[in-house]
């Protein structure tokens, strides 16, 4: 069995480098994992919930349920609050909120560390010697922190927390893509490149992003996941989402003082957030392997 | 040897001057007049200008910065605007409460993730590395405070073998302070087992396929001696980075722990001061956070010095 899947996948190889764009071969690699197809399930579960639930959901806020602490049923799938507000709405909002901040914050994060890696990294020098010192101190606090010192600046609430996971997440990506840029900016296309008379941003986003960027998917999909962690962190700290809206960390924040009349309070939230993370780590490592099949699985 | 503390020492001074400017500048950054966000609404008449005076304000940042640290070193953090305590005095009254958890969750972590990850490691495919498998998708799925809440519903809430919430000095009760510290500490130190053993296990892997261990096999020694004598001893060196960088880990995972688990402690302390806007509770609590955490990282890199000589040369950039 193993040496059947073995001959298969070199002769792939040989054909996909003819034929295939470096995308498609991703593409292809990355739907022949299980653990990407899990994922990718998960993740269209969870979106799907997020974006067409608020459609058939109540108000999370509204206090129209007949009694408080109802169990599940087909009228509150998700049973009840101590506020007689409908928990399925609330998991469904809370789950919005989490991915909308996770994407949103993850995506601006990255997108200016990867440039600002991208240019200290091509220039050199003085400018990358002080970019990184910034960095290494940055990197010196531990997330939860550095998220709690930009809580203190900006006042909690679920927005500040976005902010502060897009801050944090900065200096990771920068580091990783002056990385990158160290290792292409040797090659050949580059000097062909500037031999040409390309200018620096032509060379950088036009030529060398293209092969430098691919391997940070991998880290997105990972942030996404520590995105998730600490706005859920935070919320149940009470330092992000404020009530009465509601958020996966707040909800299963609240049920603690009700674990002894009502278990599905934390259950459904929990087990909402659970499946999310592991989506998304599940993700992370099928696009890592998706792009470098040749490395080890981080595991 | 000491050329190299040296030169990390050396490393680590512009860092820590740095991070203490960040948290210098958190204060400074916040919207609006620091000294009346300090006095909170409706202040006693003359507390403003105390605290205008206290924190310098109407002097140049540099010198505000200066004074500020030279009284951090002499251990003068300021006084907390909502407790009339001083933050020294909150320091040393919190640090035991989440020394106490730090340390046990991390015995914890150690006794469980370093041997559960030399059996994965010197065993792949076994029913330990399956084992470890589903160990670490559980702690990636469920975040420490949702497993907090899970062990606070099993055994508190329904079983009644643990107290719901609070902290017992040791010296007063033993019994009755491992008690309120098992919970927490098992959750936290799960977490981290978990992280530790996936790192013990990729190290011991990589290590069992090395040259060395084929001859010592090749020897006819004995399984137990080559996985003991020859691979630990030199799988386990990267494993006391990884140990050491997780204490930055631990830190935050106090800050949550002693939430869920209702403890005092540092995260409590810095929590309530962030809510209730106790900007230098929040400066001082962050400082010492950091601190710790770059120290410890420090030590990490020494230790690691010191038990691979190849690391002696050369630098880092």
């Amino acid at each position: 069995m193993p040496d059947e899947v073995a001959l298969q996948t070199a002769s792939r190889v040989v054909r996909i480098n003819l034929n295939e764009s470096q995308w498609g071969l991703v593409l292809r690699r990355f739907i022949g994992n299980p653990q990407g197809i899990v994922a990718l399930v998960g993740l269209g579960l969870l979106g799907g919930a997020a974006i067409f639930g608020t459609f058939i959901t109540s108000d999370p806020n509204a206090q129209d349920a007949s009694a408080r602490f109802l169990s599940p049923s087909l009228d509150h799938p998700f049973g009840t609050d101590q506020l007689r507000r409908d928990l399925f709405a609330r998991t469904v909002h809370g789950l919005r909120i989490s991915l909308l901040i996770a994407f949103v914050s993850v995506a601006s994060g990255a997108t200016i560390g990867i440039i600002l890696g991208l240019v200290t990294g091509y220039v050199g020098g003085l400018v990358e010697t002080i970019a990184m010192r910034f960095v290494d101190a940055l990197l010196a606090f531990p997330g939860l922190l550095a998220a709690l010192a930009i809580i203190t600046i900006l006042g909690p609430g679920v927005r500040n927390v976005g902010i502060a996971i897009a801050f944090f997440s900065v200096p990771s990506f920068t580091r990783l893509a002056r990385g990158q840029m160290l290792a292409e900016k040797e090659n050949e296309y580059v000097v062909a490149a500037r031999t040409l008379g390309a200018g620096p941003m032509r060379v950088i986003f036009r030529h060398i992003a293209l092969n430098a960027v691919p391997p940070l998917l991998t880290q997105v999909a990972l942030f996404m996941s520590i995105a998730v962690l600490l706005e859920a962190s935070l919320s149940f700290l009470g330092l992000g989402q404020q009530p009465p809206d509601p958020s996966l960390g707040s909800l299963i924040s609240a049920s603690k003082s009700h674990l002894r009349v009502a278990w599905w309070y934390p259950t459904f939230p929990g087990i909402t957030l659970a499946v999310l993370l592991v989506s998304l780590n599940l993700l992370a490592d099928a696009i890592n392997e998706a792009t470098s099949p040749w490395a080890r699985r981080r595991l | 040897m000491v050329e190299f503390i040296v030169r990390r020492l050396l490393q680590t001074l512009p860092v820590l001057l740095i991070t203490s400017i960040a948290v210098f500048m958190v204060v400074r950054l916040i919207p609006g007049d620091p000294a009346s966000l300090l006095a909170g609404e409706d202040p006693p008449p003359g507390t403003y200008e105390r605290i205008r005076e206290e924190l310098g304000l109407d002097d140049p940042w540099i010198v505000q910065y200066v004074d500020w640290v030279s009284g951090v070193v002499t251990g003068d953090f300021g006084t907390s605007f909502r407790t009339k305590f001083t933050v020294s005095k909150l320091l040393k009254l919190s640090l035991p409460p989440s020394l106490e958890l730090a340390l046990a969750s991390y015995t914890f972590a150690l006794l469980v993730g370093i041997p559960l990850g030399v059996m994965a490691g010197a065993r792949p495919r076994s029913l330990w590395d399956w084992g470890l498998s589903f160990f670490t998708m559980t702690t990636i799925g469920i975040p420490n405070f949702l497993l907090g809440i899970v062990l606070l519903w099993i055994f508190s809430v329904s079983l009644g073998w643990f107290p719901v919430a609070g902290r017992v000095s040791v010296i007063e009760d033993p019994i009755a302070s491992l008690q309120a510290l098992a919970l927490p500490a098992l959750t936290l130190g799960s977490g981290q087992a978990a992280v530790l053993a996936r790192y013990t296990r990729t190290s011991v892997q990589e290590t069992m396929g090395r040259d060395y261990i084929r001859t010592a096999r090749a020897k006819g020694l004995t399984d137990r001696v080559v996985i003991f004598r020859h691979g630990l001893r030199n799988a386990l060196i990267p494993v006391v980075t990884i140990a050491a960088l997780q204490v930055g880990g631990l830190l935050s995972g106090v800050v949550i722990i002693e939430s869920v688990f209702t403890r005092p402690g540092l995260g409590r302390t810095i929590v309530e001061a962030i809510q209730n806007r106790d900007y230098l509770v929040i400066q001082g609590m962050l400082l010492f956070l950091v601190t710790v955490f770059i120290v410890v990282n420090l030590m990490a890199d020494l230790a690691y010095g010191f038990l691979d000589p190849r690391l002696r040369r050369g630098s880092n950039a």
